[in-house]
């Protein structure tokens, strides 16, 4: 794993809404192929750097390297032209719109400004063909007819769906029930299998544990550690959240050794 | 939807797909079995309110069943359906906008202005049209913007435009009084009517489209799973379609006022011209798609990357130039502007054809042939009232009992949609 080259690195970077520090001097990295989960009570600022991100917030410092290039992310636009999709917690999918019209939302395929309905059609089922998402009877249906798990595909699979290189999930199973999550989950493992870089953000740790392979904890706004999950425990990672000492972080194994002292 | 409400039906209903019913004409009766049970009941319940109203007035009202009085129904009637085809944009972006009555009023004064004979900027009938329209198109982008860039509700902003352009009228008028249109380029959108020739070769135009439009739709959705017609549906609307156009044209053409025999009217026409375009601009072109994503939730289309401020400007605009066609028909129907411009209930009027359609005012549901439907539903019920002499208290009162309930069986069909999953 740790051979892979980094897809995405941030360095220092740090955000202040006025005299609230939301960031402070925050290091966060993620590889092609792996599920880095992102947790921290709330404050804690996984909001703000899945913003600066995503380009809805700018950073007022720090670097941000994609694919060991230096880029600037000023907007949605120039994340989505990096490779970089967010699924955000409430989804962002038009009730109103069939599963077909939410998947190609703002980026319709169309000749002359007319529609061409049958290409994106076709697109929709192979794309959720190729993630497994078996359950949606009909890509025509309107999204508000379908569950939450199966709205969580759609947003899911409508990120994917633009040869997305990194995906940021944010609290992609706040509002499922036991099943569903489960299959979200599945999902999220799948996309790293995939050879995507994931960001998973959430509050629960059950999840967190269950697909993702590296933990980064933040704690009012800094770095607390970056744990690897298969040599840690739930335990440890509560009393960083909760307790952790905020520590400047750089690579894995400083990581580590942060993680264990938190 | 709750988080309690999804848990536990994972797979969903089961989908009442339409292709696991039988075809043919049992096939179209279980399908309206379905459509009945499950709240999609699309236009049958205004259509048939259309009949009921064309029958009680058949049998009621004397002057109401005469070809002329058809012929005077249509030409009242395209004005408010023009601005009605505007509201339906307007709503479906959960947005109102309350100014279309006077800038209706606005579009009828600047041809009128344009128009007139002797004065130095007199120019051709079709060109102060085309300069009208334009113009209060321009208007309702500056409107647009200011609820688009600046966030002020567009219910303040419009009622600002219906205080400001009303006064706009009034101070023009007052000074000249009435304002005569003699430009017949003008005078025809409302009053021209085709030969009887014409006429029956419009009704074969119009009954021909809509195959070629099923047509068009079967080749556009070929491979995919967008809902079609059946071809005995497609079959059977065809010809109860070619039933109304050439039935029209056939009243129309028996119409005379005094000797001068009358015919299927311009205004008629324009009226299935633009029902036409406008339901292709909503339904097959990616702005009309961002109108309903904007609709349905303006920050999922914000954040799927959609110029939600540009829609915006862009459907008030097109709600304006809608509102100056609607106008400069009325105005060619009394051949003048004066200062009881616009008539009536105007503004209300379109806004309860577009809502009686089927348009909910929360954004993101309806359609343009709502607006063409329940205009019709209006003009003929204030039509037949007024043939009846009964006086426009109760007229009112009507339009008003008619808008309530078809917005009442609405709520219930949505609360049936909604329980059957679709």
């Amino acid at each position: 794993m740790s051979d892979t080259p980094l897809l995405l690195q941030l360095q220092g970077i740090t955000k202040a809404y006025g005299s609230v520090q939301a960031l402070d001097d925050v290091d966060f990295e993620v590889r092609a192929g792996e599920v880095m989960a992102l947790v921290g009570d709330n404050g804690a600022g996984k909001s703000t750097l899945v913003k600066c991100i995503a380009g809805t917030h700018s950073a007022d410092s720090g670097r941000i390297l994609f694919e060991g290039n230096e880029v600037q992310i000023h907007g949605p636009k120039d994340a989505a032209r990096l490779g970089i999709e967010v699924v955000y917690q409430d989804l962002a999918l038009c009730d109103n719109l069939d599963v077909v019209q939410n998947m190609y939302l703002g980026r319709e395929l169309n000749r002359a400004q007319i529609l061409s309905e049958a290409p994106m059609e076709q697109h929709t089922i192979e794309t959720l063909k190729s993630l497994a998402v078996t359950t949606i009877k009909s890509v025509r249906q309107t999204v508000a007819t379908l569950s939450g798990g199966q709205r969580q595909s759609v947003a899911v699979a409508r990120a994917v769906m633009w040869n997305s290189k990194l995906v940021v999930l944010d609290e992609p199973t706040a509002a499922l029930g036991v099943a569903q999550t489960e299959q979200v989950l599945d999902l999220v493992r799948r996309l790293g299998q995939q050879g995507l870089g994931v960001i998973l953000v959430s509050h629960n740790l059950h999840d967190v544990f269950e697909t993702a392979d590296r933990i980064t904890v933040l704690r009012l706004g800094r770095n607390v550690g970056v744990f690897e999950r298969r040599e840690t425990t739930q335990q440890a990672v509560v009393e960083a959240i909760t307790a952790g000492v905020p520590t400047k972080v750089s690579g894995v194994t400083s990581a580590a050794s942060a993680g264990g002292g938190a | 939807m709750t988080s309690a409400e999804i848990v536990g039906q994972d797979h969903g209903p089961p989908p009442l797909e339409e292709e696991q019913l039988p075809g043919g004409i049992r096939g179209a009766w279980e399908r309206t079995k379905l459509n009945v049970r499950t709240g999609n009941l699309g236009p049958v319940p205004i259509i048939v309110g259309e009949i009921a109203v064309v029958i009680i007035f058949g049998f009621t009202a004397t002057n109401f069943f005469t070809s002329t009085n058809f012929v005077n129904l249509i030409t009242q009637t395209a004005g408010t359906c023009m601005l009605a085809y505007g509201v339906v944009f307007v709503l479906l972006l959960g947005e109102i906008d309350l100014s279309i009555g006077y800038l209706a009023g606005i579009g009828a004064l600047i041809v009128a202005e344009l128009q007139l004979p002797g004065s130095s900027w007199q120019v051709n009938g079709l060109i102060a049209m085309l300069i009208a329209v334009v113009a209060v198109a321009g208007i309702g982008a500056v409107q647009g913007s200011i609820v688009a860039f600046v966030g002020v509700p567009s219910f303040v902003v419009t009622l600002a435009g219906f205080l400001i352009w009303q006064g706009v009228i009034l101070n023009k008028l007052e000074q000249k009084g009435t304002i005569i249109i003699q430009d017949r380029w003008i005078n025809y959108t409302d009053l021209y009517t085709f030969s009887p020739l014409g006429g029956w070769v419009i009704a074969a135009l119009v009954t021909a489209l809509y195959p070629l439009s099923i047509l068009y739709k079967k080749i556009v959705a070929r491979g995919t799973q967008i809902a079609q017609q059946s071809w005995t549906m497609a079959i059977l609307k065809t010809v109860g379609l070619g039933i109304a156009a050439f039935g029209t044209v056939a009243i129309c053409n028996h119409g005379k006022i005094i000797e001068t025999p009358l015919g299927l009217p311009l205004a008629g026409v324009l009226m299935v011209v633009f029902f036409v375009l406008l339901t292709f601009l909503a339904k097959w072109t990616t702005f009309g798609r961002h109108v309903y994503a904007v609709g349905g939730s303006a920050e999922a289309a914000r954040r799927a990357g959609i110029n939600v401020p540009r829609i915006r400007v862009l459907v008030f605009a097109l709600s304006g130039a809608m509102a100056a066609i609607g106008g400069i028909i009325f105005a060619a129907q009394v051949n003048s502007v004066a200062l009881t411009f616009p008539p009536g209930n105007l503004l209300l009027n379109a806004i309860a054809s577009a809502v009686i359609g089927g348009v909910s005012l929360f954004g993101g549901r309806g359609e343009v042939r709502g607006a063409l439907l329940g205009a019709i539903l209006i003009g003929t019920l204030q039509n037949g009232l007024n043939t009846l002499s009964i006086s426009n208290g109760w007229i009112y009162i009507v339009t008003g009992l008619v808008l309530l309930a078809a917005v009442t069986l609405d709520t219930f069909a949505v609360r049936l949609q909604a329980r059957s999953g679709r």
